[in-house]
């Protein structure tokens, strides 16, 4: 993956606007984090495959960056997107990682489902 | 270490093995008994991606599985089952289609020792349901039938609830296999490796007590 380079993203998410797409979001402290931590109140979601259709999307922030997916009746969002990559099967996927490397949080668009 | 007839392990991530248990795996390999780990998941919910990072959410179900291969290769052990469940969702499952898997395994392979998780004490949600399913399994067993059942518990509350592991083995003569087991998951280990480093070289206690002892609780049947 390379560090989010915003023109490119929105190209990306323009391409898909108005097609019917599966979605994939998740957020994520690691299942370790309480553990670690007792302190840290550990959450996350996570959804798979989710199909969609949106009539705009945005990419916008100074990085870590947000994105925004709006559907027919609600929205689609995350937050603390760092790094993109559109892959060799022409799928967008944002990630962001954390100060040590790790994801923390998945946006990814894809017209197939993903495996 | 007494000499097994068959040793079935079953964890749900790649690496779940190599951190606790690889050293005594090698160790029933050395003696020529069969092992068969049974790893539910493929762990396509790390969120190490390696430093620098060369895995994506995507390309990371595929590199672990490569990176189980290479960990069982390097433990020596010849029968590796990847049963296809997806990390983070094994909780989620069918508890009696999870026992029915984990009891057709042990009819199968009839083990005379089987390790996995200390259910309740193992913290990750995975771990637990894993544990909790093998437990049901080999609980269904006549007791006088039952093969050994070794379990991995690592909560901050494990020792006070259910005491010192009855098991330590010391597996300093297969540290280097452990190691190449460890560094086989090379997404999830790199990072973690590299702060090792240095005091593996400095032959830091802590650091040694952690890599040569491999600790088990002999699972209690109520």
């Amino acid at each position: 993956m390379d560090p989010v380079i915003l023109s490119e993203v929105q190209e990306a998410l323009d391409r898909f606007k108005d097609k019917e797409v599966y979605v994939h979001l998740e957020t994520t402290n690691g299942a370790y984090a309480s553990h670690n931590n007792e302190s840290f109140f550990s959450s996350g979601a996570y959804i798979r495959n989710a199909k969609v259709t949106y009539e705009r999307a945005k990419i916008t922030g100074e990085g870590p960056y947000r994105t925004g997916l709006k559907i027919p009746f609600g929205w689609v969002y995350a937050e603390g997107i760092t790094h993109f990559e559109i892959d060799d099967k022409g799928r967008l996927l944002l990630a962001g990682h954390d100060f040590n490397g790790k994801l923390a949080v998945a946006l990814e668009i894809s017209e197939t489902p993903f495996e | 270490m007494e000499k097994e007839r068959h040793v079935l392990v079953v964890f749900p991530h790649p690496d779940d093995e190599a951190f606790g248990v690889s050293g005594t795996i090698a160790s029933h390999v050395n003696l020529g008994t069969p092992v068969t780990y049974a790893c539910l998941t493929l762990g396509q919910m790390g969120r190490n991606m390696g430093n620098p990072p060369f895995a994506n959410r995507e390309t990371l179900p595929a590199i672990r599985k490569k990176e189980l291969k290479d960990a069982a290769r390097a433990m020596g052990i010849n029968d590796l089952r990847m049963l296809g469940f997806r990390d983070k969702t094994v909780e989620f499952e069918d508890e009696n289609m999870l026992t029915n898997l984990m009891s057709s395994l042990i009819t199968e392979l009839n083990p005379s020792l089987v390790i996995t998780f200390y259910p309740g004490y193992s913290v990750h949600p995975d771990h637990e349901a894993t544990g909790a399913a093998v437990v049901r399994a080999v609980e269904k067993i006549p007791a006088a039938d039952r093969p050994k059942l070794h379990c991995v518990a690592f909560s901050r509350n494990c020792v006070e609830e259910i005491g010192e592991p009855d098991i330590v083995y010391d597996i300093s003569a297969v540290a280097d296999i452990k190691l190449d087991a460890i560094r086989a998951h090379r997404s999830q280990t790199e990072l973690m490796l590299e702060e090792m480093a240095d005091k593996l070289k400095e032959k830091d206690p802590k650091t040694l007590a952690w890599l040569n002892n491999e600790r088990f609780w002999t699972y209690k049947f109520s």
